[in-house]
């Protein structure tokens, strides 16, 4: 019995120890990462991982920031919610992270949330849906652009091409049911009226029911599938399978190179909101973004050696407001770095123009979004 | 109105026939030693992207194919030698168990192996649409309703007119009395392994050029495919791919004609009520248990 309280506190004096000298190690910046690496939002958080992984030592040899080296910890979620949660309490209890960035989806963002709030250290966040920044948090940011966003921009070209009856066709799953709920939230307000809606199930190996509901529906002008991973791209194909001639617009969700890849000929005259990156050739000489996305493309596609998305720009420009707010605070004080944060204005980044503000923690305008179609299976700039 | 229903019934044939090959593959191993094989999936996957992989690296279509298909029967015999026969005395529920680690082992390796991209293979007979009094239809469906056909065939064969397929189904009526004749037991379940891969292989390279494939897209197929395995009745090659039509047919006209926010939901009350009132489904033998 003694010798097992001896043991006890032998074990609670060395873990006292142990927490003290990581306490004390304040010669590195610590961020502490928890991505979807592996699981089905694996396409997002594999190059979101490994773009973090580069900049970081990149960053480290030459010389870090504040004088100090950048130290990252990351953990893989597997895209669960629940084992989100876990690791960012872990990173913020066990590893002492000053900064958050990740969480690959909304879903595993939202779950950690709640922790992150309570510890009180700055986090940002790579997921796209709006409920992340609205209501503003107090320690949350996020890179990416919305859905609601995408929905606006598709709205609005609609709009300006006399397009006012639509039929909506969307996963009912994550990404595509977010975007579904924005998407009925903002049409009205682009004098859009949806006259069919539509679903179908993430791995569905064939909707072409549900789109020959929408080509017997009277009056339907143009079609907006809003979805993720191989959906959009069997939709695509069966659109085209039953004939249907109506413009086609997807979300940002499928602005990868894979989508057009999978989809064939049946994406040509497809029309979805895109960000700078991908298409930074076609950006006017103006544009400020057009030197960001164009080297980011660049060093990205030399060290991995595929097609960039937009993805891994999401963790690229986390990284990057991090850390330039980190310098600005001049400490790793995590309330001076969250007012630092929040302080960001005129960021370029690859997602576009960031200046995030007390009610505003993404800080992107809708003009960030560009309008492109794919003609002959390429990206064409549309506005 | 026709065309709209022709049109429902394509899209319905379509998804089930995919069920219905991913189903197919539960029926071997069920019928040598009546465990489901969880990792039935994860063969669909590994024939899938092993074909799709072999194809983009420039191989003809038909070789790569059939590489795809040896490469997945020989990790189907190396599961089985590796997993299952060493837990061969620990019972059928232990072994399934086995099977699912498996294939979330398999699922691991794969991700490992591969990216975590989507993979595609081009239409066995290119991608113009057939039209039906107005409604249309790929030629690749109709590649998957015919190989399903044939697997049944093949299926058929194998377990009534083959000494292999005799010995199969002896062992799983009477394992002792199979051993007392003189059959192998072991064999038997190694070549049932075997033979599965293949099945869930070919299934796995038939449908890729409509559904696409990653390292994830066993689960969904294994999925389906149990249900429509259980909705025919396990073991029964014919049922598998009347339960795989059935379920495909009644999501697309719910999807039709209801509301496509139903569609699985009819799907499984369909499936709930089958059973409710024929337990071992719509072809399944009963009161075959081994005690």
């Amino acid at each position: 019995m003694v010798g097992k309280f001896v043991s006890l506190a032998a074990t609670a004096a060395v873990g006292m120890m142990l927490s003290a000298s990581a306490a004390g190690a304040a010669d590195t910046i610590k961020v502490g990462s928890f991505l979807s690496a592996t699981g089905p939002a694996s396409f997002l958080g594999d190059p979101e991982k490994k773009t973090l992984e580069m900049y970081v030592a990149r960053l480290n040899k030459d010389g870090g920031v504040l004088g100090k080296k950048i130290e990252l910890v990351v953990y893989d979620d597997g895209g669960a919610p629940d084992k989100a949660a876990t690791f960012a309490k872990r990173l913020v209890d066990n590893d002492g992270v000053d900064i958050l960035l990740g969480g690959t989806t909304t879903g595993t963002t939202m779950a950690a949330i709640k922790v992150i709030e309570q510890a009180q250290v700055p986090f940002i966040s790579l997921a796209g849906g709006v409920d992340i920044v609205e209501p503003v948090k107090k320690w949350v940011f996020k890179t990416p652009h919305t859905d609601r966003m995408a929905a606006e921009k598709v709205f609005a070209d609609m709009k300006k091409r006399g397009l006012t009856k639509v039929a909506l066709i969307s996963e009912d799953a994550g990404f595509g049911k977010s975007g579904h709920e924005q998407s009925l939230k903002m049409a009205p307000a682009y004098g859009i009226e949806i006259l069919a809606d539509e679903t179908y199930s993430p791995k569905d190996p064939d909707v072409t029911a549900q789109l020959t509901r929408i080509k017997n529906t009277a009056g339907v002008q143009a079609v907006f599938n809003f979805g993720f991973g191989q959906g959009p791209s069997i939709v695509t194909r069966n659109y085209r399978q039953i004939g249907l001639a109506l413009p086609l617009y997807q979300s940002h969700g499928v602005a990868s190179k894979e989508y057009v890849r999978l989809a064939g000929e049946a994406a040509n005259g497809v029309r979805l909101p895109a960000a700078g990156l991908v298409i930074p050739d076609q950006l006017a000489a103006t544009d400020p973004q057009k030197p960001v996305v164009t080297a980011f493309k660049k060093e990205y596609e030399a060290a991995f050696k595929v097609e960039v998305s937009t993805f891994p720009g999401h963790a690229y420009d986390a990284l990057q407001i991090a850390l330039a707010a980190i310098n600005r605070a001049g400490s790793l004080d995590k309330a001076k770095i969250r007012d630092e944060i929040e302080r960001t204005s005129g960021y370029v980044g690859t997602a576009g123009l960031v200046s995030m503000s007390p009610t505003d923690h993404m800080g992107l305008s809708p003009a960030a979004f560009h309008m492109v179609e794919i003609d002959k299976g390429e990206w064409k700039l549309i506005d | 109105m026709l065309a709209g229903f022709l049109q429902y019934l394509f899209a319905g044939l379509t998804s089930g026939a995919i069920y219905a090959l991913a189903g197919l593959g539960f029926a071997i191993i069920y019928n040598a030693s009546h465990v489901i094989n969880f990792a039935q999936g994860e063969f669909i996957m590994i024939g899938g992207m092993a074909a799709a992989t072999l194809a983009a690296a420039g191989m003809p279509l038909p070789l790569a194919a059939v590489a795809a298909v040896v490469v997945t029967m020989l990790v189907g015999m190396a599961l089985e030698k590796l997993a299952i026969e060493p837990a061969r005395d620990a019972g059928v529920v232990a072994i399934i168990i086995v099977t699912i680690g498996a294939s979330i082992f398999l699922r691991g390796v794969a991700q490992l192996l591969w990216d975590k991209g989507f993979h595609s293979l081009p239409a066995f007979s290119g991608e113009r649409p057939l039209a039906v009094l107005g409604a249309t239809l790929m030629p690749q469906s109709l590649w998957v309703l015919g190989v399903s056909v044939a697997m049944i065939a093949l299926i058929w064969w194998f377990f009534n007119r083959t000494v292999y397929g005799k010995a199969m189904l002896a062992t799983s009526y009477n394992s002792v009395a199979a051993v007392l004749v003189g059959i192998n037991a072991k064999r038997v379940l190694l070549v049932s392994f075997a033979l599965s891969a293949m099945l869930g292989a070919v299934g796995g390279i038939v449908v890729t050029p409509i559904t696409f494939t990653n390292t994830d897209a066993g689960i969904m197929l294994g999925l389906k495919g149990f249900a429509a395995a259980v909705l025919g009745g396990l073991g029964s090659g014919l049922g598998a791919v009347v339960g795989g039509l059935l379920v495909g047919i009644a999501e697309a006209f719910a999807a039709g004609y209801l509301s496509s926010a139903y569609k699985d939901a009819i799907a499984f009350v369909i499936i709930l009520f089958v059973l409710m009132f024929l337990p071992t489904g719509l072809f399944g033998k009963k009161g075959v248990d081994r005690a």
